[in-house]
Protein backbone atom coordinates (compact mmCIF):
# COMPACT_ATOMS: atom_id res chain seq x y z
CA UNK A 1 0.00 0.00 0.00
CA UNK A 2 1.04 3.55 -0.38
CA UNK A 3 0.48 5.11 3.02
CA UNK A 4 -1.61 8.24 3.06
CA UNK A 5 -0.93 11.45 4.90
CA UNK A 6 -4.02 13.54 5.56
CA UNK A 7 -3.94 16.66 7.72
CA UNK A 8 -0.55 15.64 9.11
CA UNK A 9 -1.67 12.17 10.20
CA UNK A 10 0.11 9.04 8.97
CA UNK A 11 -2.76 6.83 7.87
CA UNK A 12 -3.11 3.19 6.77
CA UNK A 13 -5.08 4.16 3.66
CA UNK A 14 -4.38 3.92 -0.05
CA UNK A 15 -6.07 4.10 -3.41
CA UNK A 16 -6.89 0.72 -4.93
CA UNK A 17 -4.69 -0.23 -7.91
CA UNK A 18 -3.24 -3.40 -9.46
CA UNK A 19 -0.75 -5.00 -7.11
CA UNK A 20 -0.89 -2.60 -4.16
CA UNK A 21 1.09 -5.11 -2.08
CA UNK A 22 3.80 -5.61 -4.73
CA UNK A 23 4.27 -8.53 -7.13
CA UNK A 24 2.93 -11.38 -5.03
CA UNK A 25 3.80 -13.90 -7.76
CA UNK A 26 7.17 -14.27 -6.03
CA UNK A 27 5.38 -16.07 -3.17
CA UNK A 28 4.53 -18.98 -5.53
CA UNK A 29 5.85 -22.49 -4.87
CA UNK A 30 3.62 -24.32 -7.37
CA UNK A 31 2.87 -22.87 -10.79
CA UNK A 32 -0.44 -23.43 -12.64
CA UNK A 33 0.15 -24.52 -16.25
CA UNK A 34 -2.76 -24.25 -18.66
CA UNK A 35 -3.51 -26.63 -21.57
CA UNK A 36 -5.87 -24.86 -23.99
CA UNK A 37 -6.68 -28.10 -25.86
CA UNK A 38 -8.56 -29.46 -22.79
CA UNK A 39 -10.41 -26.23 -21.94
CA UNK A 40 -14.22 -26.15 -22.36
CA UNK A 41 -14.52 -22.41 -21.54
CA UNK A 42 -16.57 -22.97 -18.38
CA UNK A 43 -14.84 -19.96 -16.72
CA UNK A 44 -14.73 -21.62 -13.27
CA UNK A 45 -10.99 -20.88 -12.87
CA UNK A 46 -11.63 -17.22 -13.69
CA UNK A 47 -14.54 -17.12 -11.23
CA UNK A 48 -12.73 -18.83 -8.36
CA UNK A 49 -9.28 -17.20 -8.63
CA UNK A 50 -9.01 -15.27 -5.31
CA UNK A 51 -6.36 -12.94 -6.75
CA UNK A 52 -8.15 -11.97 -9.94
CA UNK A 53 -5.02 -13.24 -11.74
CA UNK A 54 -6.84 -15.04 -14.57
CA UNK A 55 -7.96 -13.05 -17.60
CA UNK A 56 -10.34 -14.37 -20.26
CA UNK A 57 -9.66 -14.08 -23.95
CA UNK A 58 -12.91 -14.13 -25.95
CA UNK A 59 -11.17 -13.07 -29.17
CA UNK A 60 -9.70 -16.48 -30.18
CA UNK A 61 -6.43 -18.17 -29.26
CA UNK A 62 -5.79 -19.58 -25.72
CA UNK A 63 -8.98 -18.94 -23.74
CA UNK A 64 -7.40 -17.94 -20.44
CA UNK A 65 -4.24 -16.04 -19.55
CA UNK A 66 -2.71 -16.46 -16.10
CA UNK A 67 -0.99 -13.35 -14.73
CA UNK A 68 2.13 -14.81 -13.12
CA UNK A 69 3.07 -11.43 -11.61
CA UNK A 70 0.25 -11.85 -9.08
CA UNK A 71 -0.66 -15.58 -9.10
CA UNK A 72 0.38 -16.91 -5.67
CA UNK A 73 0.13 -20.54 -6.81
CA UNK A 74 -2.77 -21.46 -4.50
CA UNK A 75 -4.00 -24.13 -6.94
CA UNK A 76 -7.71 -23.33 -6.66
CA UNK A 77 -7.97 -22.96 -10.46
CA UNK A 78 -6.49 -26.43 -10.98
CA UNK A 79 -8.77 -27.84 -8.30
CA UNK A 80 -12.01 -26.44 -9.77
CA UNK A 81 -11.18 -27.22 -13.41
CA UNK A 82 -13.57 -30.06 -14.48
CA UNK A 83 -11.28 -31.09 -17.38
CA UNK A 84 -7.88 -31.02 -15.65
CA UNK A 85 -6.80 -28.34 -18.10
CA UNK A 86 -4.68 -26.70 -15.40
CA UNK A 87 -1.88 -28.65 -13.67
CA UNK A 88 0.28 -27.49 -10.79
CA UNK A 89 4.02 -27.94 -11.34
CA UNK A 90 6.82 -27.08 -8.91
CA UNK A 91 8.53 -23.73 -9.49
CA UNK A 92 12.24 -23.45 -10.26
CA UNK B 1 -30.84 23.30 31.18
CA UNK B 2 -32.75 20.89 33.36
CA UNK B 3 -31.68 18.90 36.42
CA UNK B 4 -32.96 15.32 36.40
CA UNK B 5 -32.23 12.32 38.58
CA UNK B 6 -30.26 10.01 36.32
CA UNK B 7 -28.27 6.82 36.68
CA UNK B 8 -24.77 6.88 35.24
CA UNK B 9 -26.01 4.74 32.37
CA UNK B 10 -28.86 7.12 31.56
CA UNK B 11 -26.42 10.04 31.77
CA UNK B 12 -24.34 8.33 29.06
CA UNK B 13 -27.47 7.75 26.94
CA UNK B 14 -28.59 11.39 27.24
CA UNK B 15 -25.09 12.51 26.25
CA UNK B 16 -25.10 10.31 23.13
CA UNK B 17 -28.52 11.71 22.18
CA UNK B 18 -27.43 15.32 22.74
CA UNK B 19 -24.29 14.68 20.66
CA UNK B 20 -26.59 13.74 17.76
CA UNK B 21 -25.18 10.25 17.35
CA UNK B 22 -26.49 8.77 14.10
CA UNK B 23 -25.64 5.10 14.55
CA UNK B 24 -25.69 3.01 17.71
CA UNK B 25 -24.54 -0.61 17.55
CA UNK B 26 -24.49 -2.68 20.69
CA UNK B 27 -24.86 -6.07 22.27
CA UNK B 28 -26.34 -6.34 25.76
CA UNK B 29 -24.12 -7.08 28.73
CA UNK B 30 -24.51 -6.32 32.43
CA UNK B 31 -24.01 -3.60 33.63
CA UNK B 32 -23.98 -1.67 30.34
CA UNK B 33 -27.37 -2.80 28.98
CA UNK B 34 -29.55 0.05 30.24
CA UNK B 35 -27.50 2.59 28.22
CA UNK B 36 -28.50 1.12 24.88
CA UNK B 37 -31.97 0.26 26.16
CA UNK B 38 -32.46 3.96 26.85
CA UNK B 39 -31.07 4.88 23.42
CA UNK B 40 -33.39 2.34 21.78
CA UNK B 41 -36.28 4.02 23.60
CA UNK B 42 -35.18 7.49 22.46
CA UNK B 43 -35.08 6.27 18.86
CA UNK B 44 -38.42 4.45 19.16
CA UNK B 45 -40.08 7.54 20.66
CA UNK B 46 -38.75 9.71 17.84
CA UNK B 47 -36.63 11.79 20.23
CA UNK B 48 -33.42 10.72 18.54
CA UNK B 49 -32.74 10.51 14.81
CA UNK B 50 -30.46 7.47 14.70
CA UNK B 51 -30.22 3.87 13.55
CA UNK B 52 -29.88 1.12 16.13
CA UNK B 53 -27.97 -1.86 14.75
CA UNK B 54 -28.55 -5.03 16.72
CA UNK B 55 -25.63 -7.41 16.31
CA UNK B 56 -24.72 -10.91 17.44
CA UNK B 57 -21.60 -10.02 19.46
CA UNK B 58 -19.53 -7.17 20.85
CA UNK B 59 -16.91 -7.75 18.16
CA UNK B 60 -19.60 -6.94 15.62
CA UNK B 61 -20.98 -4.09 17.74
CA UNK B 62 -17.76 -2.14 17.50
CA UNK B 63 -17.21 -3.25 13.89
CA UNK B 64 -20.65 -1.87 12.92
CA UNK B 65 -20.17 1.41 14.81
CA UNK B 66 -16.72 1.70 13.25
CA UNK B 67 -18.11 1.09 9.77
CA UNK B 68 -20.72 3.81 10.29
CA UNK B 69 -18.10 6.22 11.63
CA UNK B 70 -15.85 5.46 8.63
CA UNK B 71 -18.82 6.46 6.48
CA UNK B 72 -18.88 9.89 8.07
CA UNK B 73 -21.38 9.93 10.94
CA UNK B 74 -21.11 10.06 14.72
CA UNK B 75 -21.33 6.52 16.00
CA UNK B 76 -21.51 5.11 19.49
CA UNK B 77 -21.35 1.85 21.36
CA UNK B 78 -21.10 0.70 24.96
CA UNK B 79 -19.94 -2.47 26.63
CA UNK B 80 -18.41 -4.05 29.72
CA UNK B 81 -16.08 -6.77 30.93
CA UNK B 82 -16.15 -10.03 28.89
CA UNK B 83 -17.89 -8.19 26.06
CA UNK B 84 -15.09 -5.64 25.90
CA UNK B 85 -12.50 -8.38 25.74
CA UNK B 86 -14.41 -10.05 22.93
CA UNK B 87 -14.34 -6.65 21.19
CA UNK B 88 -10.63 -6.13 21.83
CA UNK B 89 -9.42 -6.89 18.30
CA UNK B 90 -11.71 -4.19 16.87
CA UNK B 91 -10.55 -1.76 19.57
CA UNK B 92 -7.12 -1.81 17.93
CA UNK B 93 -8.53 -1.56 14.39
CA UNK B 94 -10.51 1.60 15.17
CA UNK B 95 -7.54 3.38 16.74
CA UNK B 96 -5.16 2.22 14.02
CA UNK B 97 -7.42 3.53 11.28
CA UNK B 98 -7.70 6.92 13.10
CA UNK B 99 -11.50 7.02 12.99
CA UNK B 100 -13.06 9.09 15.80
CA UNK B 101 -15.68 7.15 17.74
CA UNK B 102 -16.95 7.27 21.32
CA UNK B 103 -17.55 4.21 23.47
CA UNK B 104 -18.77 3.95 27.04
CA UNK B 105 -17.26 1.25 29.19
CA UNK B 106 -19.12 0.40 32.34
CA UNK B 107 -16.22 -1.16 34.18
CA UNK B 108 -16.79 -4.65 35.49
CA UNK B 109 -14.31 -7.25 36.62
CA UNK B 110 -13.36 -10.26 34.50
CA UNK B 111 -14.00 -13.94 35.02
CA UNK B 112 -13.50 -16.51 36.16
CA UNK B 113 -15.41 -16.74 38.40
CA UNK B 114 -18.51 -15.00 37.03
CA UNK B 115 -18.75 -11.65 38.76
CA UNK B 116 -20.59 -8.48 37.79
CA UNK B 117 -19.06 -5.99 40.27
CA UNK B 118 -16.70 -3.20 39.37
CA UNK B 119 -12.98 -3.12 39.05
CA UNK B 120 -10.81 -1.63 36.32
CA UNK B 121 -9.40 -4.84 34.79
CA UNK B 122 -11.48 -4.49 31.63
CA UNK B 123 -10.79 -0.82 30.84
CA UNK B 124 -7.10 -0.99 31.75
CA UNK B 125 -6.74 -3.91 29.37
CA UNK B 126 -7.37 -1.42 26.52
CA UNK B 127 -4.76 1.13 27.54
CA UNK B 128 -2.11 0.30 24.92
CA UNK B 129 -4.55 0.39 22.00
CA UNK B 130 -4.34 4.10 21.10
CA UNK B 131 -7.78 5.16 22.40
CA UNK B 132 -8.22 8.12 24.71
CA UNK B 133 -9.36 6.63 28.01
CA UNK B 134 -10.99 8.50 30.88
CA UNK B 135 -12.79 7.44 34.05
CA UNK B 136 -15.64 9.45 35.55
CA UNK B 137 -16.14 10.07 39.25
CA UNK B 138 -19.87 10.83 39.18
CA UNK B 139 -22.85 10.82 36.82
CA UNK B 140 -22.56 14.50 35.87
CA UNK B 141 -19.01 13.82 34.72
CA UNK B 142 -20.26 10.85 32.66
CA UNK B 143 -22.65 13.13 30.77
CA UNK B 144 -20.23 16.02 30.39
CA UNK B 145 -17.25 13.97 29.33
CA UNK B 146 -19.20 11.89 26.80
CA UNK B 147 -20.26 15.04 24.95
CA UNK B 148 -16.74 16.50 25.27
CA UNK B 149 -15.19 13.25 24.05
CA UNK B 150 -16.86 13.69 20.65
CA UNK B 151 -15.26 17.10 20.32
CA UNK B 152 -11.85 15.93 21.53
CA UNK B 153 -11.71 12.81 19.35
CA UNK B 154 -12.87 14.68 16.22
CA UNK B 155 -10.24 17.41 16.63
CA UNK B 156 -7.75 17.17 13.71
CA UNK B 157 -4.88 17.24 16.20
CA UNK B 158 -6.27 14.01 17.70
CA UNK B 159 -8.36 11.93 15.24
CA UNK B 160 -8.52 8.94 17.55
CA UNK B 161 -11.40 7.12 19.28
CA UNK B 162 -12.20 7.69 22.94
CA UNK B 163 -13.54 5.73 25.90
CA UNK B 164 -15.54 7.16 28.78
CA UNK B 165 -15.45 4.76 31.73
CA UNK B 166 -17.77 4.55 34.71
CA UNK B 167 -17.82 2.06 37.55
CA UNK B 168 -20.46 -0.67 37.49
CA UNK B 169 -23.42 -0.06 39.81
CA UNK B 170 -21.61 2.56 41.92
CA UNK B 171 -22.35 4.93 39.04
CA UNK B 172 -24.11 2.89 36.36
CA UNK B 173 -27.18 2.01 38.42
CA UNK B 174 -27.06 4.74 41.07
CA UNK B 175 -29.25 7.80 40.61
CA UNK B 176 -27.83 11.29 41.12
CA UNK B 177 -29.07 14.72 40.10
CA UNK B 178 -27.59 15.48 36.67
CA UNK B 179 -27.74 18.80 34.89
CA UNK B 180 -28.76 18.05 31.29
CA UNK B 181 -27.69 20.87 28.96
CA UNK B 182 -30.00 22.20 26.27
CA UNK B 183 -29.74 20.77 22.79
CA UNK B 184 -28.93 24.27 21.47
CA UNK B 185 -25.98 24.54 23.85
CA UNK B 186 -24.58 21.17 22.75
CA UNK B 187 -25.16 22.06 19.08
CA UNK B 188 -23.14 25.26 19.58
CA UNK B 189 -20.41 23.36 21.37
CA UNK B 190 -20.06 20.43 18.96
CA UNK B 191 -18.99 21.37 15.43
CA UNK B 192 -20.03 19.28 12.40
CA UNK B 193 -18.22 15.96 12.42
CA UNK B 194 -14.60 15.93 11.25
CA UNK B 195 -12.50 12.85 10.46
CA UNK B 196 -9.37 12.20 8.42
CA UNK B 197 -11.16 10.45 5.53
CA UNK B 198 -14.63 9.20 4.67
CA UNK B 199 -15.61 6.07 2.79
CA UNK B 200 -18.19 6.95 0.18
CA UNK B 201 -19.63 5.35 -2.94
CA UNK B 202 -17.77 6.21 -6.13
CA UNK B 203 -14.58 7.22 -4.33
CA UNK B 204 -12.69 3.99 -3.77
CA UNK B 205 -10.30 3.86 -0.85
CA UNK B 206 -8.42 1.02 0.82
CA UNK B 207 -7.87 0.92 4.58
CA UNK B 208 -5.42 -1.40 6.24
CA UNK B 209 -3.90 -3.15 3.26
CA UNK B 210 -0.54 -4.93 3.65
CA UNK B 211 2.18 -2.29 4.12
CA UNK B 212 4.90 -2.08 1.50
CA UNK B 213 7.18 -0.16 3.84
CA UNK B 214 7.43 -1.15 7.49
CA UNK B 215 9.03 2.17 8.42
CA UNK B 216 5.78 3.83 7.37
CA UNK B 217 3.88 1.24 9.40
CA UNK B 218 5.97 2.06 12.48
CA UNK B 219 5.44 5.78 11.83
CA UNK B 220 1.68 5.16 12.06
CA UNK B 221 2.20 3.90 15.62
CA UNK B 222 4.42 6.85 16.47
CA UNK B 223 1.80 9.17 15.03
CA UNK B 224 -0.86 7.63 17.29
CA UNK B 225 1.43 8.21 20.26
CA UNK B 226 2.18 11.78 19.22
CA UNK B 227 -1.51 12.48 18.64
CA UNK B 228 -2.30 11.26 22.15
CA UNK B 229 0.37 13.62 23.47
CA UNK B 230 -1.21 16.43 21.40
CA UNK B 231 -4.61 15.46 22.81
CA UNK B 232 -3.52 16.74 26.25
CA UNK B 233 -3.83 20.34 25.06
CA UNK B 234 -7.12 19.61 23.29
CA UNK B 235 -8.57 18.03 26.45
CA UNK B 236 -7.68 21.15 28.43
CA UNK B 237 -9.07 23.52 25.79
CA UNK B 238 -12.33 21.59 25.56
CA UNK B 239 -12.56 21.44 29.36
CA UNK B 240 -12.21 25.21 29.51
CA UNK B 241 -14.77 25.78 26.76
CA UNK B 242 -17.30 23.43 28.39
CA UNK B 243 -16.62 25.18 31.69
CA UNK B 244 -17.49 28.55 30.19
CA UNK B 245 -20.75 27.18 28.75
CA UNK B 246 -21.93 25.17 31.76
CA UNK B 247 -19.92 26.38 34.75
CA UNK B 248 -18.39 22.91 35.12
CA UNK B 249 -14.62 22.78 34.72
CA UNK B 250 -12.85 19.66 35.83
CA UNK B 251 -9.21 20.65 35.33
CA UNK B 252 -8.19 18.78 32.18
CA UNK B 253 -6.44 15.45 32.62
CA UNK B 254 -6.45 15.50 36.43
CA UNK B 255 -8.48 17.11 39.17
CA UNK B 256 -6.85 18.03 42.48
CA UNK B 257 -8.41 18.04 45.92
CA UNK B 258 -6.63 19.78 48.82
CA UNK B 259 -3.27 19.48 47.06
CA UNK B 260 -1.94 23.04 47.65
CA UNK B 261 -0.23 22.39 50.99
CA UNK B 262 -0.13 18.59 50.87
CA UNK B 263 2.94 16.56 51.85
CA UNK B 264 1.49 13.17 50.95
CA UNK B 265 -0.50 12.45 47.81
CA UNK B 266 -3.14 9.86 47.01
CA UNK B 267 -3.61 9.03 43.33
CA UNK B 268 -6.76 7.29 42.13
CA UNK B 269 -9.42 7.23 39.43
CA UNK B 270 -13.07 6.33 39.03
CA UNK B 271 -16.05 6.43 41.37
CA UNK B 272 -14.07 5.73 44.55
CA UNK B 273 -12.39 9.11 44.15
CA UNK B 274 -15.54 10.38 45.92
CA UNK B 275 -14.63 8.18 48.90
CA UNK B 276 -11.02 9.35 48.64
CA UNK B 277 -12.20 12.96 49.06
CA UNK B 278 -13.89 11.97 52.31
CA UNK B 279 -10.79 10.04 53.40
CA UNK B 280 -8.67 13.14 52.75
CA UNK B 281 -11.04 15.27 54.83
CA UNK B 282 -10.94 12.74 57.65
CA UNK B 283 -7.11 12.52 57.57
CA UNK B 284 -6.83 16.31 57.44
CA UNK B 285 -8.97 16.50 60.60
CA UNK B 286 -6.29 14.36 62.22
CA UNK B 287 -3.59 16.80 61.09
CA UNK B 288 -2.23 14.72 58.22
CA UNK B 289 -1.47 16.85 55.18
CA UNK B 290 -2.87 14.65 52.43
CA UNK B 291 -3.86 15.74 48.95
CA UNK B 292 -5.76 13.82 46.29
CA UNK B 293 -4.91 13.64 42.60
CA UNK B 294 -7.84 12.31 40.64
CA UNK B 295 -6.70 10.85 37.35
CA UNK B 296 -9.43 11.71 34.82
CA UNK B 297 -7.55 10.64 31.72
CA UNK B 298 -5.33 7.59 31.96
CA UNK B 299 -4.57 7.86 28.22
CA UNK B 300 -3.00 10.21 27.39
CA UNK B 301 -1.30 9.83 30.75
CA UNK B 302 -1.10 13.11 32.74
CA UNK B 303 2.62 12.84 33.33
CA UNK B 304 3.38 16.58 33.53
CA UNK B 305 0.36 17.37 35.74
CA UNK B 306 1.15 14.67 38.29
CA UNK B 307 4.90 15.39 38.41
CA UNK B 308 4.24 19.07 39.00
CA UNK B 309 2.30 18.30 42.19
CA UNK B 310 4.44 15.53 43.68
CA UNK B 311 7.94 16.87 42.93
CA UNK B 312 8.49 17.87 46.58
CA UNK B 313 6.14 15.37 48.21
CA UNK B 314 7.09 13.13 51.12
CA UNK B 315 5.21 10.21 49.58
CA UNK B 316 2.86 9.16 46.81
CA UNK B 317 0.29 6.42 47.37
CA UNK B 318 -1.34 5.09 44.20
CA UNK B 319 -4.62 3.18 44.46
CA UNK B 320 -5.27 0.67 41.71
CA UNK B 321 -8.50 -1.20 41.16
CA UNK B 322 -6.78 -3.65 38.78
CA UNK B 323 -3.41 -5.33 38.63
CA UNK B 324 -0.98 -6.28 35.91
CA UNK B 325 -0.41 -9.68 37.47
CA UNK B 326 3.28 -10.36 37.94
CA UNK B 327 4.16 -6.65 38.08
CA UNK B 328 1.89 -4.11 39.87
CA UNK B 329 -1.18 -1.93 39.36
CA UNK B 330 -1.13 -0.17 35.98
CA UNK B 331 -1.72 3.34 37.38
CA UNK B 332 1.13 2.82 39.84
CA UNK B 333 3.43 1.58 37.07
CA UNK B 334 2.78 4.73 35.04
CA UNK B 335 3.27 7.04 38.02
CA UNK B 336 6.43 5.26 39.20
CA UNK B 337 7.98 5.12 35.74
CA UNK B 338 7.41 8.83 35.04
CA UNK B 339 8.69 9.84 38.50
CA UNK B 340 11.86 7.84 37.89
CA UNK B 341 12.32 9.11 34.34
CA UNK B 342 12.01 12.69 35.60
CA UNK B 343 14.60 12.04 38.33
CA UNK B 344 12.08 12.57 41.16
CA UNK B 345 12.94 10.32 44.10
CA UNK B 346 9.75 10.28 46.15
CA UNK B 347 8.75 7.14 48.08
CA UNK B 348 5.91 5.66 46.06
CA UNK B 349 3.60 2.83 47.01
CA UNK B 350 0.83 0.86 45.34
CA UNK B 351 -2.31 -0.09 47.22
CA UNK B 352 -4.36 -2.69 45.40
CA UNK B 353 -7.93 -2.58 46.64
CA UNK B 354 -11.48 -3.07 45.46
CA UNK B 355 -10.33 -5.66 42.96
CA UNK B 356 -13.15 -8.01 41.86
CA UNK B 357 -15.56 -5.47 43.32
CA UNK B 358 -14.65 -5.94 46.98
CA UNK B 359 -16.31 -2.99 48.71
CA UNK B 360 -14.00 -0.18 49.78
CA UNK B 361 -15.24 2.53 52.14
CA UNK B 362 -13.72 5.92 52.84
CA UNK B 363 -12.72 4.57 56.28
CA UNK B 364 -10.78 1.78 54.53
CA UNK B 365 -8.97 4.30 52.35
CA UNK B 366 -8.19 6.54 55.34
CA UNK B 367 -6.94 3.50 57.28
CA UNK B 368 -4.64 2.31 54.46
CA UNK B 369 -3.29 5.83 53.89
CA UNK B 370 -2.82 6.53 57.60
CA UNK B 371 -0.68 3.39 58.07
CA UNK B 372 1.35 4.13 54.93
CA UNK B 373 1.96 7.76 55.92
CA UNK B 374 2.97 6.70 59.44
CA UNK B 375 5.57 4.34 58.02
CA UNK B 376 7.07 6.86 55.61
CA UNK B 377 7.11 9.62 58.28
CA UNK B 378 9.01 7.28 60.62
CA UNK B 379 11.46 5.58 58.23
CA UNK B 380 11.48 7.87 55.17
CA UNK B 381 10.50 5.02 52.88
CA UNK B 382 8.04 2.22 52.22
CA UNK B 383 9.22 -1.26 53.18
CA UNK B 384 6.90 -2.76 50.56
CA UNK B 385 6.04 -1.07 47.28
CA UNK B 386 2.86 -3.08 46.89
CA UNK B 387 0.07 -3.84 49.34
CA UNK B 388 -3.02 -5.94 48.77
CA UNK B 389 -5.62 -4.25 50.92
CA UNK B 390 -8.67 -6.31 51.93
CA UNK B 391 -10.25 -3.87 54.40
CA UNK B 392 -9.94 -3.23 58.07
Amino acid sequence: MSEGRVKGKVLPISKPCVGVAGKTGSWRVMRPVYDDSKCVKCRLCWLYCPENAIDLNEEGGPFIKINYDYCKGCGICASVCPKNAITMVPEG
Amino acid sequence: MVVKPLTGNYAAAYAAKLSRVKVVAAYPITPQTTIVEKLAQFIEDGEMDAKMIRVESEHSALAAAYGAASGGVRAYTATSSQGLLYMHEMVWWVAGSRIPLVMTIVTRTLGPPWNIWTDHSDIMDQRDSGWLIMMAEHNQEVLDETIKMFKITEDPRVFLPGIVGLDAFILSHTTEPVDIPDQELVDTFLPPRRQPYVFKPGDSLLMGNVPRNLKENMRMREDIHNSLEAAKKVIEEVDEEWGKLTGRRYGGLIECYRCEDASHFIVGMGAWVGDMREAVDSLRTNGIKVGLIKVRYVRPFPREDILKWVVNAKSVIVFDRSVSAGSAGPLFLDVAAHLMAAGIRVPVKNILAGITGLDVTYEDIADAVLKSVAEVEETGKFSRFIEWYYGR
